[in-house]
Parts: structure tokens; C-alpha cells; sequence
């Protein structure tokens, strides 16, 4: 016996108005990273006003404003955009395909395992040069070779992901136990980092130890390009997938019922995020707590809807990350402050609010 | 139909199924039954296919599933899991998700109005939007069968579905499965404990003893000598009215 029309129509409303609902998030989601990304052009040192940047980006300002908004801060504000969704995304898929809440790339080792790579291209294989900024108080580091950091930072955060993989695949390995045992590969690679540094000079073991910190101004736009692409088209792959995540959620011989090839999803999942995670961190250093934190935020909103929740995910890690950027560059002028210390700072009480206020999160 | 001919499964070294074999028609519901450990759960994930064979096979209207590929298989056979993982998703998109194995890039308007048409059939259809972290067990089921039948399979596999359920709620859930079944004339193989269940609800009974067939047929199978060899306690089967019923001990 099939619905009467009237009741299937109301259903359908409340589940139109339902989607419709998720649909205003997204949007309210696109304009709060557009408000960041605005904000982020016009703070810093040399205040600008909105007028001022709006002429700046039409190409009709002053030339000083046009310098400061396209040279300095523009890099700035897409390096954001770039490694905040790339987090984000990260954090969301390795949560859904792990089955495990606490999985993203800072607390399972990927980023270690990255930096480690990055840390190594840049001391033993010349990738990058140190240069001193105008203050000449602190060493900075240029890329000088995107590609062989980008590629050595993969290597290491794959073989994080493979170790990672090959203990999910262990029978009543608990998700606290996962990320305890990223606690031993992060230490691992940190150890290793510490060795490249050890073999390196005291500028070049500063300016690493600088690199770590996690710093939006120091990728150009050709690190950015890199970056931006390959964010876009894991972005793509994700929301391809969107309906196998969903089924995922139910578990994985549910998801199989489904039709979903399981085994194709998780690993090419992970090594995508792998991918992300460490192009990010080899270009703007470690940045925690973005990808943990981003999904839960969005999960409360939008639910466990990866057709909303990948986007919403996506452009909520963007706003965290240039939104720190702006209070880095804000709280104590004219210093800025790094990053990544300030995502980790505010990042770790957030979660610690989120897990408390919940019991437990996921 | 549904045909498993000569079914075998090994874990490691550890052999779970020996040549299990029967055969059951359409709107058929057989049960599944055995101690813990006799292979139940793995026999209905064989099945289809969540777990590989290592021999075997097992055929739908003399197509073997084996050479079916996986969006096929799910519109062929549709199962529910022992335990159901309980995301913060809505009732209303979980049911819908059954429509994956026929859906392109997203869910069309027919997918939509499937799944509104089965949350009605096992009335649950005023939960829709409610989160399935905040349904009690017997609601839940309900959500998840509701995904299977969207499915439009042709075999429905349920591992326990009551196991978690208070008397009430058992009985509505399966006569909802003997439903579907009747209606859609669906092949319905359910792992089940309660015997007694199984006699008001099911056509047919499977037994199973240490990863084999014990015995299969109609309920004249389900006797005392039976419930002994397979559960290893003493059990007698009592006719009350036009029912049977077995009692233990």
C-alpha cells in the first residue's frame, strides 16, 4: 500500500525545507569565508579600509595599496583558503573512512611524517634557502624547489598513511588505540626531524624550526598554484564520492551491501588525503587542530551528509585558518605571530569543549 | 529463487563453512538458525559476497552472483547488519542511501518518492527527519529494513535483527519482514535465536551445527531431537491451538 497523496506531499515538504535548510548553511558558509578573506586583505600593520581594497582589487588604488594587497596579503589569504580546506577535508574524510572520530592529519602523524619529508628535501637535498626578512631578527626559508619538497613531504606522510591503513586493518584496534599509536609515529618522525636538524647549520636549523611553526607568508604563488590545484581536484574527488561516505557512515559490510567497492575508497581516500595534507604542510608548515576541529563544527550543523558536508567542511577550515591569520597578525603588532602555535593554542580547548559538551564526538 | 550449492568459507586456517547448500523460492522466509559460532552471520555474508567465498557458489534465478558486479548485486540482495552504526544522519537519508546501487550523480526525484513510499509502508514515516542517534532499537530496525527494501532486492539477508529488541517490538519487526516478503515476494533468509519466533514467522528452517547444514525443511523439521543435537539441550515441541511451539528444558 503505497502513501496518500496528501501525506507524501507533506513529507516531501518537510524534506525539501530540510534540504533547503542545509543548502542556507552552505551559503552561509561561502559568504563567512568570503567575510574572513576580506578581513584578512584588510588587516595588518598598514590598516587598509574596505574602500581601499576594494579599488586595490579592481586595479584602480594607489600603487602602494595595489602592492599591499596583491604582493603581501593576497598570498597570504589563498595560501589560507588553500591549506584550510585542504585540513578540513582531510580531518573529514580520514574520520569517515577510518571510522574514527579523533582521526585527521596532525593526530594520526600525517603531517609529521610530511614535515619530516619536507624538513629532509630542504637540509640534505638543497630544496630551499634561507633568507633574512627586514628586521633581520629571524631567518626565514624560500622554496627553492617546490616540487622535490612537495614530493619528498608526500613520501613521508604516504608512509604514515600506509602504517596507519595497515593498523586499521587490525582486528579490535580501538580508535583511542589508532591515535595512540599516531602519538608513536608522530614522535618517530619528529625524531627523525630532529636528526635532519642536527646535521644542518644554525641558520638552516632555525629557519626549519621557524618552518614548523606554520607560516601563511611564506608560500608564493607558484607553491600556491601547486597547492590550490591539487586541493581542487581532491575537492572533486571527494564530492564524487559523496554517496559512498554516506553509506560508509553505516559501516563498512553495510556499505559493501550497498555497492560501494570498499576496498578501491579507503586507501585511494587516504592517499589523496595524505596528498593534501602534505603538500600543505610542506608549503605553510604544521598546522594543527584546523582538520580536527573543522568537521566537528560542521557535523553539528549540517549532520553526517557528506553531499553538505564535505563543502561546508571544506570552507569552515578555510575561515578558521584566516581568521587565525588575522589574530596572528592583530594581537601584537607589528609582530606576527605563527599560525600554526595560535591554531594549536585555541584549537586543543575548542575540542576539549566539543568532546565534553557531547560526552563524546562523532 | 535463491540456490547455495556447495558454500565454503575459511578464516586463516580455521574453516567457519563446510558445503553448505539449500534452495528457497520467491516470498519465502527461512530462518537461519544454530548456536553461536555454528557460522549463521558468515553464511549470510557469503551470501552476497561481503566475505569471498573460498568455494562454492550461490545463485539468483540461475545467475550466479559471483559474476554480478557490485552495483548489480545490491540491486539483486539487500542486507542488514547484527549491529547498525548509528551516524548523526536523518532517518529520511539513511533510507534513501538504498537507492545508491541506482543512483548516478545524485539522488533523482523517483529515489525520493521510493523511499518516502517504504518509511510509510513501515510506518516510520514521521520520523523522517529525526536523527538516527536519537531512535530507540526497534525504531532503528525499522529505519534500516526500511533501507533494505528500498533496495527492491530480490533476497533480503538479516543477521538478527531482533537480537537487541524487547518481545513486542521482535514481533512487529518480523511481521513486517513476512510483509515484504508476501507483497514484493522477496527471499528472505534471517539469522534468528528465539526458536519459537522463527516457528510464527518464517516458512522454512535452516539448521546449522558446526559451519554445516544440520537439516532444512518446513516446520515439521523443528523438533525436540533436532533443538538437541543442534543446541546440545533437551527441547519438546508443543502444538497449542493451531500453533507450535517448543519449549526448553
Amino acid at each position: 500500500m503505497g502513501p496518500s497523496p496528501l501525506a507524501s506531499k507533506k513529507a516531501e515538504t518537510d524534506y525539501s525545507r530540510h534540504i533547503r535548510r542545509k543548502r542556507l548553511i552552505l551559503w552561509g558558509m561561502a559568504l563567512l569565508t568570503g567575510a574572513a578573506a576580506l578581513a584578512s586583505l584588510m588587516a595588518g600593520s598598514s590598516g587598509l579600509t574596505i574602500g581601499e581594497v576594494a579599488l586595490a582589487l579592481a586595479g584602480r588604488g594607489t600603487k602602494q595599496t595595489e602592492t599591499i594587497v596583491w604582493n603581501v596579503r593576497m598570498p597570504r589569504v589563498t595560501a589560507a583558503l588553500a591549506a584550510g580546506t585542504a585540513l578540513a577535508m582531510c580531518g573529514c574524510i580520514m574520520q569517515n573512512v577510518l571510522r574514527n572520530p579523533l582521526a585527521s592529519a596532525s593526530t594520526l602523524g600525517v603531517s609529521q611524517g610530511a614535515s619530516f619529508g619536507a624538513a629532509a628535501a630542504i637540509v640534505c637535498m638543497g630544496a630551499g634557502n634561507q633568507v633574512n626578512p627586514g628586521s633581520g631578527t629571524t631567518a626565514s626559508l624560500t622554496i627553492t624547489n617546490p616540487w622535490t619538497v612537495t614530493v619528498c613531504a608526500f613520501l613521508g606522510g604516504i608512509a604514515t598513511t600506509v602504517l596507519i591503513l595497515a593498523l586499521s586493518r587490525m582486528k579490535g584496534i580501538t580508535p583511542s588505540a589508532m591515535v595512540l599509536a599516531g602519538v608513536a609515529i608522530s614522535s618517530m618522525f619528529t625524531g627523525g626531524t630532529t636528526l635532519v636538524q642536527y646535521f644542518a647549520d644554525d641558520i638552516m636549523v632555525a629557519s626549519v624550526v621557524y618552518w614548523t611553526f606554520g607560516n601563511l607568508g611564506r608560500a608564493g604563488w607558484s607553491e600556491i598554484g601547486l597547492m590550490g590545484g591539487l586541493c581542487l581536484g581532491a575537492f572533486l574527488f571527494f564530492l564524487f564520492q559523496r554517496w559512498n561516505y554516506n553509506a560508509v557512515e553505516s559501516g563498512l559490510d553495510t556499505a559493501r551491501s550497498l555497492g560501494v567497492p570498499v576496498g578501491f575508497l579507503i586507501p585511494v581516500s587516504m592517499a589523496v588525503c595524505a596528498l593534501i595534507a602534505s603538500v600543505s604542510v610542506a608549503f605553510v608548515g604544521c598546522i594543527q587542530f584546523i582538520g580536527l576541529i573543522a568537521s566537528h563544527m560542521m557535523r553539528r550543523l549540517v549532520g553526517n551528509d557528506f553531499r553538505f558536508l564535505i563543502p561546508c567542511t571544506a570552507l569552515c577550515g578555510a575561515v578558521l585558518l584566516l581568521a587565525s591569520d588575522v589574530a596572528c597578525r592583530v594581537l601584537v603588532p607589528p609582530a606576527v605571530l605563527p599560525v600554526g602555535a595560535l591554531t594549536s593554542f585555541l584549537g586543543a580547548p575548542l575540542f576539549l569543549y566539543l568532546i565534553m559538551r557531547r560526552g563524546s564526538v562523532g | 529463487m535463491i540456490a547455495v550449492k556447495d558454500l565454503c568459507f575459511s578464516y586463516g586456517k580455521r574453516r567457519i563453512l563446510s558445503n553448505v547448500s539449500f534452495q528457497a523460492e520467491d516470498g519465502e522466509c527461512v530462518a537461519v538458525l544454530g548456536n553461536n559460532g555454528a557460522g549463521k552471520s558468515t553464511l549470510i555474508t557469503c551470501v552476497n559476497r561481503i566475505r569471498k567465498p573460498d568455494s562454492g557458489e550461490v545463485r539468483i534465478d540461475g545467475r550466479n552472483v559471483g559474476n554480478m558486479g557490485r552495483r548489480e548485486l545490491a540491486r539483486n540482495m539487500a542486507y542488514v547488519a547484527q549491529k547498525n552504526e548509528m551516524s548523526r544522519s536523518t532517518v529520511f537519508d539513511c533510507v534513501l542511501l538504498g537507492r545508491r546501487p541506482y543512483m548516478g550523480w545524485g539522488a533523482s526525484k523517483e529515489d525520493v518518492d521510493k523511499s518516502l513510499s517504504v518509511l510509510k509502508q513501515v510506518g516510520m514515516e514521521e520520523f523522517q527527519l529525526r536523527n538516527l542517534d536519537e531512535m530507540s532499537g526497534g525504531e532503528l530496525q525499522k529505519v534500516m529494513l526500511a533501507r533494505a527494501l528500498v533496495q527492491e532486492p530480490r533476497v533480503l539477508l538479516l543477521d538478527e535483527p531482533t537480537s537487541s529488541l524487547d518481545p513486542k517490538n521482535q514481533y512487529e519487526m518480523m511481521a513486517l519482514v513476512r510483509q515484504a516478503a508476501k507483497e514484493r515476494k522477496i527471499t528472505v533468509l534471517v539469522v534468528l535465536h528465539d526458536l519459537n519466533l522463527a516457528l510464527r514467522c518464517c516458512d522454512r528452517f535452516f539448521f546449522m551445527k558446526e559451519g554445516r547444514g544440520y537439516c532444512y525443511g518446513d516446520s515439521g523439521t523443528v523438533t525436540g531431537d533436532v533443538v538437541e543435537a543442534v543446541y546440545g539441550i533437551r527441547g519438546e515441541t508443543v502444538q497449542v491451538g493451531q500453533k507450535k511451539i517448543v519449549v526448553i528444558g
